[in-house]
């Protein structure tokens, strides 16, 4: 999304942050797009998927060997491409922002990590250790592949199904419930608060200055507090009506087929491979 | 909760008052409704139709003056004890105004079963009973969706799709085609109508003045919190005079070709002028 608005005026951070958020929303579309394609991931039963694919995100996370991450990563693009995630998907929504975000963080590494010098950046002096680089690929290359892994699970399964899955393989009830709901009304709650921010902008003429700002942004903060708190109420009372009585029940109903009890111990044996190998 | 009898009223409301905090939402209100009855609660925005809903659902308790179910006091202590509150939400079901509330499952399945999975239903029952009140209100299609993907119309009828799983025996519902296209509406109303017949007692709260003679066979008119008329949906929409000073119409001023300014009672509506 551009950060100027049609009008040519700079819109605020707390408008843009609530655009890019309705904007997920649209995300979620796209995203149960992928989950309904007919590929090795959307085949698999939720919580063999989860099962399946958990150790291998730890592993990778963990792992101390560069070839063996580098060759968990290699297999996770290979299940992308067999799942039909296209990697400018996976480019757009994972490999960047992590490189980004990494990126930032290991930043210093190259430059602080004592050992061998391997080149010196011209003008400014400073020295790149090899020791260093290895740290700074290593934490880039660990949260790129148990990112992949991660975003590949979310994109191959409709998200209700994850939370299902989450509930059979018994996490807790609560907090499954809770991460749903959140799921369910935050987008409701943010859309309030953009079509606030419009209805504001819609009725106004002008700028206002900072302490103006910063004074509607507090009252709207405000209504839309009030507005949470109210919708809270009510959705409580709308699931007692039901016969909500405290602890909710879910029914469950995956079914496992012969392709989840071959591709089951085949991903098992690569977390077990990689978990020796990656030691 | 003792079974349905045609002699005795499902809700007996007697001088129910309550308040949310300073703000009296129901004054001294009597009304009794019996089985079969098919009931619209007439009344402008904060008249106190929602608030009466919520008590005859049990969610919430007069402060003042009490309310019978079947015979039965309706009080927060008895609905304290498992069995006699789910016998009480298995007979008495309410569709809220907003779907966004009452639709907090991940999907449009998990929001039907919710009912029935909270009162411990068999499983296999649970799955049939959920089929069929899919196809019923022609909804299979979106079991998988969830409720922020849906449309208004769509979540309404996800809304008393979740209720009627049940097979409730009293429906009580709030401002049932609020926010409804014209299509939609008139989905939402054939619904209404073909639930209605029969033995449920159908109480709804609107100030919609086009649906009631679909929906209703007696009306009671709300004002402050108080019943101010009552009769039947076509005794009501002609008595002008009762809908002017309750809110339900407004004097529509306009022009006529010769220039002529005068006024006349105006309600609005779907489809149809005035």
């Amino acid at each position: 999304m551009s950060g100027q608005s049609r009008s040519g005026q700079s819109r605020g951070v707390i408008e843009r942050s609530l655009a890019t958020f309705v904007d997920a929303l649209q995300h979620t579309f796209h995203a149960e797009e992928l989950a309904k394609k007919r590929g090795l991931l959307q085949r698999l039963d939720a919580r063999v998927k989860i099962v399946a694919i958990l150790p291998l995100i730890i592993i990778a996370a963990l792992a101390r060997q560069l070839t063996v991450i580098c060759a968990l990563f290699t297999f996770a693009v290979a299940i992308a491409l067999l799942s039909r995630v296209p990697p400018s998907t996976l480019a757009k929504r994972v490999w960047l922002p992590v490189l980004a975000f990494t990126g930032l963080i290991s930043l210093p590494a190259p430059f602080l990590t004592p050992g061998k010098a391997i080149y010196s950046l011209p003008l400014l002096g400073w020295t790149i250790t090899a020791q260093g680089l290895r740290s700074a690929i290593y934490l880039i290359m660990r949260a790129e592949t148990a990112a992949t892994f991660s975003i590949l699970v979310i994109l191959c399964t409709p998200w209700t199904n994850v939370l299902k899955a989450l509930r059979v393989l018994r996490f807790p009830t609560a907090l499954v419930v809770i991460v749903g709901m959140t799921y369910r009304y935050i987008f409701l709650l943010l859309q309030t608060a953009h079509d606030m921010f419009q209805s504001r902008k819609s009725r106004m003429v002008g700028q206002l200055d900072g302490r103006e700002l910063r004074r509607t942004a507090t009252a709207s903060a405000g209504v839309l507090m009030s507005k949470t708190l109210q919708l809270s109420e009510d959705v409580h009372l709308a699931m007692r009506s039901r016969g909500f009585r405290g602890e909710v029940y879910v029914l469950n109903e995956f079914q496992t087929g012969w392709f989840d009890w071959v591709m089951l111990p085949l991903f098992t044996g690569i977390a077990v491979l990689a978990f020796w190998f990656g030691r | 909760m003792t079974a349905p009898n045609s002699a005795v009223p499902v809700f007996e409301v007697r001088d129910v008052t309550f308040r949310y905090h300073a703000v009296t939402a129901l004054d001294g209100l009597n009304l009794t409704i019996m089985p079969g009855e098919r009931i619209a609660l007439l009344g402008a925005n904060g008249s106190g139709k929602s608030t009466l809903l919520s008590i005859l659902d049990g969610l919430y308790f007069p402060q003042k003056g009490g309310v019978a179910f079947c015979g039965q006091p309706l009080t927060e202590d008895r609905l304290q004890t498992q069995e006699i509150e789910f016998d009480f939400r298995r007979r008495v079901a309410l569709v809220f105004q907003n779907p966004d509330v009452q639709l907090f499952n991940p999907t449009v399945f998990d929001e039907v079963a919710f009912g029935p999975l909270q009162m411990r239903w068999p499983k296999a029952q649970i799955l049939d009973r959920v089929s069929e009140i899919l196809e019923q209100m022609e909804i299979t299609h979106l079991k998988d969706r969830s409720p922020h993907h849906l449309s208004m119309g769509e979540k309404k009828r996800v809304a008393l799709a979740s209720v009627l799983i049940l097979d409730p025996e009293v429906l009580l519902l709030d401002e049932p085609t609020a926010a409804l296209d014209p299509k939609s509406e008139s989905q939402m109303i054939d619904f209404l109508v073909s639930c209605s017949g029969g033995r449920k007692t159908v109480v709804t709260a609107t100030h919609d003045l086009d649906l009631i003679e679909d929906i209703a066979d007696c009306c009671h008119i709300f004002q402050s919190g108080r019943i101010v008329g009552a009769g039947t949906a076509a005794e009501i929409v002609k008595d002008h005079a009762l809908l002017l000073s309750t809110n339900l119409i407004h004097a529509h001023r306009h022009a006529h070709a010769s220039g002529e300014l005068h006024s006349h009672p105006h309600r609005h509506g779907h489809g149809h002028g005035h």
